[in-house]
């Protein structure tokens, strides 16, 4: 069994893992580095003290010392600021401050710790470009998780540009970047805005009301990003069947604008079992109700097994999944026997919550598609085990057959005995 | 299985009444009692355990099915979390097992939040099936002054098989997913705590089928880094075998089950053993008290 694991993960790796390769650097030590970047918001209002009698601030501060302090060695770390800068009241000059403080690599932590003193709550609040700022900033085709840490107290007064709209454009961009958020304010157009962007993102929102919740929360979602996870490759799923795109198996990422299908091909052998599970991610607020369809079909068009799931009410995802396999085929040339294509096709029923227009357009809703493949099961002969029996009614239905038996021989033996000595 | 066990040992008692042939016969079906202790000692024994007697586990959730943190069974998963993340973990289930997920939500101070929440746990398999609770409180309503809510989901019994069709619970990853359902907007990214322990009971043969998968499901690629990949691949080329199987991450302490022991064998086994006393008394019964007297000496 292992000796057919291995030959069936060795023919499924290479594809999976020269995709990974071609996005990392070459050598075997280069390992996809976690970035994450700290984005601060540091407009006037930071001034304000009211997390546990000091200002939102200094509490900021003291929780950058904090995570500068344990930040794992592995992690690459950056620091963001927006509105740190330009004082005056040009909204539009206002409304472009952001810079990077700490560029993003492995830290000295001296050098960010100054850094970050020097800071003092001054400008606007542009989260938008800050956060586009942020994106650039953690670019890179080392294909490491990345993730965006905001801590911001106001909400983007800039305009025209729409944070959660930024977001989830630049998590559309960029595979596996994931925002975090952290409002010092119970507000609820704060909060509104700050969990809309970590939604967009498949991110977290904490609303912060002491010191030591903003450092833990800080540490803790850096250590998050160190959490060693291995990242989709993306693809681009095909309007149908015909034009699809052959995938090996892995775990590839998609997006799906709404309304639309997509379809993937996978060659399987026969003899072996295709296991494909795919989850669709809510980034947008959408309509109660939601399902997603998962079909295995023949190239010819003719279904093999599908897996579905429809629910209401708040999700992060919806998924489903489903498994096929590929019936060994008896007049098969048993040389090399022809892979037989499968067909994928994902499909979702998911509605835009308001008829604006952005929720219903692009970018798709960011999809996740694994892939494995492996030796097919070995098929029931019997529905009970091995066609073992169990129960009192089995020893009973034995039991009643062996005494018979033994009679009805036994009164055999005793007739031909007698048979035998009356000749 | 334990009356079983009991039935199945008692019958080389009955050894002064059998021929040479039950003899050997009962020889090994005694031998067969006797080979699988070890198995046969744990599957009948309902291994639920408290809640408090679970030893920690890992003290983070992951945040997506990517990132699901790893439960053993018997341990006790904890996390702490803003109200509005989704808090995943992931626990390996085997044939004949039947999981029962536990989850302790430890809301804030009441102060610190206005108004009732409901909270639920869902179950994904392998395949990122959701999985039904046959039992339990799913999901659950915690008052204004809660200070906390338990949620508890009992899946089937595993299967080692179903039909490519159904969605029959199989053997492999099975992932927890616990967040709040509802809740008012006020209350969001509130800190909360949440605990989670899963803990099966060993259904026995009662529920062994026929047909078994290659390969539990679990997600191939999805709980291994990319380095890992890299480095079993290169072990591959290697023809290394000791490589570590992707799935190896969300496999019970001992193993998967190989799928070949079941209690059924033993009462087949049994069964046949009685059959076989059955037939020897069945026969004696014709001939009477030893030989006819009517035989003359020599014949």
């Amino acid at each position: 069994m292992v000796a057919a694991l291995l030959t069936v993960v060795a023919g499924a790796l290479p594809a999976a893992s020269t995709a990974a390769a071609a996005t990392t650097a070459d050598g075997p030590s280069a390992r996809p580095v976690p970035k994450v970047e700290l984005v601060l918001d540091v407009s006037g209002s930071m001034k304000t003290r009211d997390i546990d009698g000091q200002s939102r601030m200094s509490a900021a501060k003291q929780a950058f010392n904090d995570v500068i302090d344990a930040v794992p060695e592995e992690v690459e770390l950056g620091i963001r600021t927006l509105g740190a800068d330009y004082p005056g009241e040009d909204k539009a000059r206002g409304c472009k401050d952001t810079r990077q403080l700490y560029p993003v690599g492995p830290i000295d932590r001296t050098e960010a710790k100054t850094a970050v003193a020097t800071l003092s709550p001054t400008g606007w609040t542009p989260i938008g470009p800050a956060l586009l700022g942020a994106a650039d900033d953690l670019d890179g085709d080392e294909g490491g998780s990345r993730r965006i840490v905001l801590i911001s107290d106001g909400e983007d007064t800039c305009g025209p540009l729409d944070p959660c709209e930024v977001a989830r454009e630049i998590a559309a961009k960029g595979v596996d970047l994931v925002i975090d958020t952290l409002g010092l304010v119970p507000n609820a157009k704060i909060r509104q805005q700050l969990s809309c962007i970590a939604g967009a993102t498949g991110g977290t929102y904490t609303a912060v009301q002491h010191k030591e919740d903003l450092s833990d929360k800080v540490k803790q979602l850096v250590d998050r990003a160190a959490d060693p996870v291995v990242t989709p490759v993306p693809v681009e799923g095909a309007a149908a069947c015909a034009d699809a795109p052959k995938i090996e198996p892995g775990l590839y990422t998609d997006r799906q604008p709404l309304g639309t299908h997509r379809w993937y091909r996978v060659d399987v052998l026969p003899g072996q079992e295709l296991r494909a599970s795919v989850s669709v991610a809510a980034d947008r607020p959408l309509a109660d109700d939601y399902g997603v369809l998962l079909r295995a079909v023949t190239a010819h068009g003719r279904e093999l097994v599908r897996g579905s799931e429809a629910g209401s009410g708040r999700t992060d995802v919806i998924s489903s999944g489903l498994r096929h396999p590929e019936r060994e085929r008896e007049d098969a040339d048993t040389d090399k026997p022809a892979a037989t294509p499968v067909c994928l096709e994902v499909s979702n029923s998911f509605a835009p919550a308001s008829a604006k227009a952005a929720d219903a357009s692009a970018p798709g809703m960011p999809l996740e598609l694994t892939v494995d493949v492996v030796d097919g099961p070995s098929d029931a002969s019997d529905t009970a085990a091995f066609g073992l029996g169990r129960g009192w009614w089995l020893l009973g239905v034995l039991v009643l057959a062996g005494f018979l038996g033994g009679l009805i021989f036994g009164w055999l033996s005793r007739w031909r005995f007698a048979v035998w000595r009356t000749h | 299985m334990r009356t079983v066990l009991r039935r199945s040992r008692s019958v080389p008692s009955r050894r002064p009444r059998g021929r040479v042939a039950v003899g050997a016969a009962l020889a090994a079906a005694a031998l067969f009692t006797a080979a699988p202790p070890a198995l046969a000692d744990t599957s009948p024994s309902p291994s639920v355990s408290q809640d408090e007697e679970a030893e920690a586990g890992p003290t983070e959730a992951g945040t997506a099915f990517r990132t699901a943190a790893r439960l053993a069974q018997g341990q006790r998963g904890t996390a702490s979390a803003s109200t509005g993340d989704y808090l995943y973990w992931v626990f390996p289930a085997d044939t004949g097992q039947r999981p029962t997920v536990r989850a302790t939500v430890s809301l804030p101070a009441e102060q610190a939040r206005q108004s009732a929440s409901t909270w639920r746990i869902d179950v994904y398999d392998g395949l990122r099936r959701r999985q039904p609770c046959t039992y339990g409180l799913q999901e659950r309503r915690a008052a204004e002054d809660a200070a906390e809510v338990r949620l508890t989901c009992t899946l089937r019994t595993v299967r080692a098989y179903s039909e490519p069709w159904a969605n029959d619970p199989l053997p492999g990853a099975y992932y927890v997913r616990l967040t709040v359902s509802r809740l008012a907007a006020d209350d969001l990214g509130r800190p909360f705590q949440a605990e989670v322990a899963v803990d099966s009971r060993e259904t026995g043969g009662s529920t062994a089928v026929g047909g078994r998968l290659s390969e539990p499901l679990t997600p191939g690629v999805s709980a291994v880094s990319a380095e890992e990949q890299a480095e079993e691949e290169t072990s591959e080329e290697d023809g290394a075998e000791q490589a570590p199987r992707p799935a190896a991450l969300a496999e019970p302490e001992d193993g998967w089950s190989s799928g070949w022991w079941t209690d059924r064998w033993l009462w087949t086994a049994g069964g046949a053993v009685l059959a076989a006393l059955a037939g020897v008394f069945g026969y004696t019964l014709t001939r009477g008290n030893g030989r006819p007297g009517r035989v003359p000496p020599g014949v």
